[in-house]
């Protein structure tokens, strides 16, 4: 990767999740779209502010469990009538009811593996270097007891000075720059 | 209802007479450094050590039972005919039972938003992912040899061989394979947000890359915690009919062969309770303990071992209903074959083996387990644990050699005698479990972290706060 210069945006801090969301809704309000906020636990309100409450993980899973429905009905299918096929006590080579609980379980499988790893491509993850983690204090407490909401440079609206004033009337403990 | 004199007891909420989930005074940051403290200390307790040698030692006995085997043969076990599945099977299923609590705790627990699941979860999967590590072994080592285990697997072959899928023990390859994958995967992605939280409070350099590796670059973003919570919960939901179709299928090793005392439709339902039954046992077994040694008992209050009882006392109501539907039907069926099986079961020479089952397993439990007094007593609690454990093995005993020893022909009749490698094996097992948890509990957060901060008052956004704006 090559080393990019200047700010990744900036990140202010709080210490309630009260005045985080507010501060999300304020910005929203003013027109910033490129913005996160940083909890330690889930914060739904938050990702109501964000307007990020949808995702795409529940039709990856479902794609997921079509796929292996499918895989390991055909895959059964196939061995027990053309691959393989053992005459046993005259009973039918395509015995599908017996097919049924394999195929149940690759379908669950399937699909949770799909869920787990959609959601980890879908984050980005993994991914051991993120700006974020130049700021000074956000691993003091981003995953512990802190709340942040990050505003990023690459916001049209963002203007290094403007948006530390607009920050700065929520109470923040600190707003500090990200450097990229 | 809490009585009089325990009103003053600082974990009952008044308004309820219950206990509290969690007790109260936490914060966001004690929550961390409790949980995390425990993993992050460089004091790692004597106690720790104690109990990782003694397990360290019990396990052993697995690795010289096993080595024996791969030397002689499945010939060293007492297995023969008729008795040809004694041990093996009974761990195995006895061991997956232990398993479903974990996944019930984390899954169901979770659909039904019972927040009290989250001081529990994490130990209680680990749980399941180690008993089912214990339950694997014995299907495996059962094959005869051992080493060609993954011709169980569909995978292509130079030989053109391929799985028989009428089978009920290849569908156990592949109800067990999955629940084993599930598991892990689900225990794995709901530590990532802990290890992020590990990796940030770490102060030594190893420790700090181990979990910087383990939390994958976490950071607590909200469009993650949003992907994340939707993935959990499609986890949860797909457990859910997962853990119950695990046990099922095992019970269809019996239910499809046409032996009196297997050939029952209450099979499924009978042996997913009773693993709930002792799945719970054995999430006491370790919670006692461990709240005790580490001081958990503010996380883990007996709210949750009241509530762990409770769920004991329901399944072990439905088993004690199995045991009661197996003696009917017997009965209604008119099979001369069941019925003497059932006689057999229960009069016969293994008879002893039927009523400590019914002693351990229902007697005890089923009739104490009422009172509240003893539901929140830890140390009776943690007794019971081990009585319903024992019965619970005692139950696949039961059901597993009376059935096979003796069948339709006396001539055919035989009896079953596990030999000391079977022993070896079974106790070796649960010192690889002890040895696995205690590893696990000074390695990885024992105790969600971010699912116990999401119970604490101060998540509550204050509508009072989102009017800072108009009085700046």
């Amino acid at each position: 990767m090559p080393v990019q210069e200047g700010i990744y945006g900036l990140l202010a801090e709080f210490d309630t999740p009260g005045a985080l969301v507010h501060a999300t809704e304020a910005a929203s309000a003013a027109g910033y779209r490129r913005m996160e906020c940083y909890t330690p636990y889930p914060v739904e309100e938050a990702a109501e502010a964000l307007g990020v409450v949808k995702n795409r993980v529940p039709l990856l899973t479902l794609m997921g469990g079509i796929m292996g429905l499918t895989t390991a009905f055909l895959m059964q299918t196939w061995i027990s009538r053309w691959g393989y096929p053992l005459n046993i006590a005259g009973r039918p080579m395509f015995s599908w009811p017996a097919f049924i609980i394999p195929t149940y379980e690759w379908t669950i499988l399937f699909a949770g593996l799909s869920a787990a790893f959609g959601m980890l491509a879908l984050n980005g993850l993994p991914q051991p270097y993120h700006p974020l983690f130049n700021a000074p204090n956000f691993r003091q407490g981003a995953t512990d007891h802190k709340f942040f909401l990050c505003l990023e440079a690459i916001d049209p609206k963002f203007d290094a000075n403007e948006t530390r004033a607009f920050l700065e009337q929520f109470h923040a403990v600190s707003v500090v720059e990200v450097d990229l | 209802m809490a009585t009089k004199g325990q009103i003053s007891d600082p974990m009952i909420d008044p308004k309820t007479g219950e206990y509290a989930v969690i007790a109260p005074g936490h914060n966001f940051k004690s929550v961390t450094e409790k949980i995390a403290g425990v993993v992050l200390t460089s004091n790692t307790p004597l106690g720790w050590f104690f109990g990782l040698i003694v397990a360290a030692g019990v396990a052993t006995f697995l690795v010289i039972a096993i080595t024996w085997l791969f030397l002689k043969g499945v010939g060293i076990w007492g297995v023969t005919i008729p008795g040809a599945w004694g041990f093996a099977i009974i761990n195995f299923v006895w061991w997956i039972g232990i398993g479903h609590a974990g996944t019930l705790i984390s899954a169901i627990l979770l659909l039904f938003k019972q927040t009290w699941r989250n001081s529990i979860n994490r130990f209680a999967e680990a749980m399941t992912i180690f008993a089912v590590c214990c339950a694997g072994l014995f299907p495996v080592l059962h094959v005869g040899r051992p080493w060609l285990g993954y011709w169980l697997f569909p995978y292509p072959n130079t030989m053109n061989v391929w799985p028989q899928f009428r089978s009920p023990l290849c569908w156990d390859v592949f109800a067990v394979s999955t629940y084993a994958t599930i598991s892990v995967v689900f225990w794995y992605i709901g530590m990532i947000p802990d290890f992020g939280t590990l990796r940030d409070k770490a102060e030594l350099p190893l420790a700090k890359y181990i979990y910087g590796l383990l939390s994958l670059g976490w950071r607590g973003s909200t469009r993650h915690w949003m992907r994340y919570e939707t993935a959990s919960l499609l986890l949860a939901g797909l457990s859910t009919p997962l853990v119950l179709s695990v046990h099922t299928v095992i019970s269809f090793d019996f239910a499809v062969a046409a032996l009196p005392g297997w050939h029952t439709t209450v099979f499924p339902p009978y042996f997913v309770a009773g693993a709930i039954y002792s799945g719970f046992a054995m999430v006491l077994t370790l919670a006692i303990p461990i709240r005790k040694f580490y001081h958990m008992e503010d996380l883990v209050t007996l709210r949750h071992l009241d509530n762990m009882a409770k769920v004991m006392l329901g399944t072990g109501l439905i088993v004690a209903y199995g045991y009661g539907l197996e003696v009917f039907m017997a009965w209604y069926s008119a099979s001369h074959w069941e019925f003497f099986m059932m006689w057999n079961r229960m009069f016969g020479p293994m008879g002893w083996g039927y009523w400590i089952l019914i002693l351990t397993n229902i007697a005890i439990p089923l009739t104490t387990l009422w009172s509240r007094k003893l539901r929140v007593n830890v140390t009776y609690l943690f007794l019971l644990s081990l009585v319903i454990n024992t019965g619970m093995w005692f139950e696949r005993f039961v059901i597993v050699v009376t059935s096979l020893y003796r069948d339709f022909l006396p001539s055919s009749w035989g009896t079953y005698k596990a030999t000391k490698w079977d022993y070896m094996l079974y106790v070796g097992t649960m010192g690889m479990f002890a040895f696995l948890f205690l590893l696990f509990v000074r390695l990885a957060p024992m105790i969600p972290m971010n699912e116990i901060k999401m119970m604490l008052p101060q998540t509550k956004i204050k509508p009072s706060e989102n009017t800072v704006e108009e009085t700046a």
